[in-house]
């Protein structure tokens, strides 16, 4: 192997480490013909760098020269920094011989863009091709769609491909043509369509033809960089609510803004990236994508951006206090998922087994609802009825924001609301 | 106390579920019988018979689903203490009662076993995400692992699937037995004395390598720094998401 490889590696791992897609999931393959890897159907993490994010794909760019210009990128144009680009070879060969050490879960292909977009689209499809084709590679295969690239060379890509991708990178319009002049959303849109047009055909295909070529079978992700735009919650939520409208569309990520082009006065200077909003942002994805919430109900005009202290859902019940309490023994499967502290799988498991008779806290406790927060939002039996409703939002708020609170809450209450009327335990 | 002894394999222990009801004697306790007994207990050695668990199976069949069965044989693979017990009652409450008691998770022996079934189907992802083979001089593909529960055969599918086109081999240093894969089919080989590979702590020395593996030892951990994003550097994330115990046989913690 070329020595130069080494500097190759280390040059274009370092330009794709800010694409956030890690997902190896969604796609499941065996390998019949005895050649090399199976997609597992899940995600499979083979390692974790020191910022604590999976590595399951090989994240890498086949180059990092790029015409574009883009302020929020480490490798526009503009920007002083050592520029590689890899052989199809020995891209093809790094995958495999990473891939044969059970090190990586399959190859997640970006590129900076040369020329223009479909000459830079030929040769990365020629990467999954050779893999496909010529080394019997059944592994995952990611690859970015680059904006304004052509319907023929999607099509492509689709066919070795188990995922495609296409940036929407800033949450509107305005704020993309400001900060990306050479990009706007048509550029970043068609490609997308290309793609769900291509997944949809795929699986009218397959219905007719059992043996008919697979399109994208994991579908398409996207990403948008959060705090790098004056961009509110409401916006970002919203376009991404109206993202998963589409059939293709699997996952929205969010990657929150890291100051490293110091010099460009169109983009704030974060002293650190804003990790929390981030994070609140995924767990609102959660409740529009597994919690079967509107995105009304998270972020809406009146209140267009989500607590950083309290996450979506608590906050919304607190918004909410009318709803509650919520009977275990009889509430429905949509309002068991609405109550702080009771996830999919808790939900599930209190459906199935209040059959049997009637459910206790401790019975609750070790299926895993977090009673810490739900006993404020339920009644079972035996818990004391000290709900939202006896105790009101607020201080609910305010007991479970303390961290040094006790379990105790004969100590905790204090002296206006132990003037309400507490009903003794039923 | 009554204690019933086992050789430790599955259908010893279902053998041991048709002595019970057999004799009508059950025990406080099912163990391995080669450990230490206690005095003052009685004690029944338990004489593994396929037939005898086959019935046992068979019996099983009609009140619980197959899953639900494939559950007791992973609980079983955890060899936590006293798990012999918890199937044990499981299978008797499952026998007894007329509608299937799998998803009674007021139950505290189906909680307890469906717990312990996700922490060993955990290991057993751990050990897909965790094994690093080496390629050896041979053009064997090695790797040596310790899992917390006896899960290789729990890879041995996936493995077998995703690396169909090469030779290797698969070590559990803390039961040394390993799985052999020689291009047609998976075997255990067990190891009388621990393998001079696994005192060397899995490490291969340059002699046994193939010559390109310290590169793409070296590549690999270069990708890795490089992938880093420093300003989101997050040490306790990667912990718990990367247990410190993998690390031994890690090729990028070396």
């Amino acid at each position: 192997m070329n020595p130069r490889v080494f500097d190759k590696l280390k040059t274009l791992a370092d330009a794709a480490k800010f694409d956030v897609s890690c997902a190896s999931s969604g796609t499941s393959r065996s390998n019949p013909q005895k050649g090399i890897g199976s997609a597992a159907g899940w995600g499979i993490c083979h390692s974790f760098t020191e910022d604590g994010r999976c590595v399951s794909l090989l994240k890498i760019m086949l180059t990092n020269h790029c015409i574009y210009d883009c302020a929020y990128c480490l490798n526009r144009r503009s920007n002083d920094i050592p520029r590689a680009t890899f052989a199809v070879s020995e891209l093809v060969e790094l995958t495999l011989e990473f891939y044969r050490r059970n090190y990586i879960e399959g190859l997640f292909l970006s590129s900076g863009i040369v020329r223009n977009a479909d000459y830079t689209m030929e040769r990365m499809v020629r990467v999954a091709k050779d893999l496909r084709l010529q080394h019997r590679y059944n592994g995952y295969i990611h690859l970015k769609s680059i904006p304004g690239a052509s319907r023929e060379w999607v099509a492509e890509a689709g066919l070795y491909a188990d995922r495609l991708s296409c940036n929407i990178e800033m949450p509107s319009e305005q704020s993309l043509k400001i900060i990306a002049p050479d990009k706007d959303y048509q550029s970043v849109f068609r490609p997308m369509h290309y793609i769900q047009q291509g997944f949809l055909q795929g699986k009218e295909e397959k219905k007719k033809y059992r043996h008919a070529p697979r399109f994208a079978p994991a579908g398409q992700s996207t990403q948008m960089i959060i705090g790098a735009t004056p961009d509110d919650d409401n916006r970002i939520l919203h376009l991404a609510h109206s993202l998963y409208q589409r059939p293709a569309m699997k996952r929205v990520y969010y990657s929150g803004y890291i100051h490293l082009n110091t010099y460009d006065t169109r983009l704030p200077a974060l002293p650190a990236p804003p990790l929390v909003r981030e994070n609140r942002l995924y767990q609102a994805d959660w409740l529009m994508r597994f919690y079967h919430f509107g995105v009304d109900e998270i972020v809406n005009e009146v209140h267009p951006n989500l607590e950083l202290e309290l996450d979506p859902k608590l906050s919304w019940a607190l918004r909410n206090p009318q709803v509650f309490p919520v009977d275990i023994q009889t509430a429905d499967y949509e309002m068991l998922l609405r109550v702080p502290g009771i996830g999919v799988k808790s939900a599930q498991l209190i459906l199935t087994s209040r059959k049997y008779g009637r459910l206790t806290s401790e019975n609750l406790r070790k299926i895993g609802v977090v009673m810490k927060r739900a006993k404020y939002f339920i009644t079972c039996r035996e818990l004391p009825a000290f709900t939202v409703q006896e105790a009101r939002p607020e201080y609910v708020r305010r007991m479970l924001l303390s961290p040094k609170h006790k379990e105790n809450k004969q100590l905790a209450i204090d002296f206006d609301h132990a003037l309400l009327p507490l009903r003794s335990n039923v | 106390m009554l204690y019933f002894l086992y050789d430790r394999t599955f259908d010893g222990l279902l053998t041991a579920v048709f002595d019970a009801f057999n004799r009508k004697e059950f025990p406080n306790r099912i163990v391995d019988q080669a450990i230490a007994i206690p005095l003052f207990t009685d004690t029944f050695s338990v004489i593994t018979d396929v037939e005898k668990s086959k019935r046992v199976f068979i019996a099983l069949k009609k009140k619980i689903s197959t899953s639900a069965l494939n559950m007791l044989f992973v609980c079983y693979l955890s060899e936590m203490e006293d798990v012999e017990m918890m199937i044990f009652r499981y299978i008797q409450k499952a026998l007894a009662s007329p509608i299937s008691i799998e998803l009674n998770f007021a139950d505290n022996d189906v909680l307890s076993l469906s717990k312990i079934y996700k922490k060993v189907q955990n290991e057993a992802m751990h050990i897909k995400q965790f094994v690093r083979f080496q390629k050896t001089g041979d053009g064997m593909y090695f790797a040596v692992v310790d899992p917390l529960y006896d899960v290789l055969p729990l890879c041995s599918d996936f493995f077998e699937d995703r690396y169909a086109d090469q030779i290797w081999l698969i070590y559990d240093a803390r039961r040394h037995y390993g799985l052999y894969y020689d291009k047609k089919q998976t075997e255990q080989i067990h190891f009388e004395t621990p393998p001079a590979f696994a005192i060397q702590k899995g490490r291969l020395t340059a002699e046994q390598q193939d010559e390109t593996e310290r590169i793409f030892q070296a590549l690999w951990k270069d990708y890795l720094k490089s992938t880093t994003i420093q300003a989101r550097k997050n040490l306790r994330l990667q912990r718990q998401f990367m247990p410190r115990r993998f690390w031994k046989y890690l090729v990028e913690k070396q």
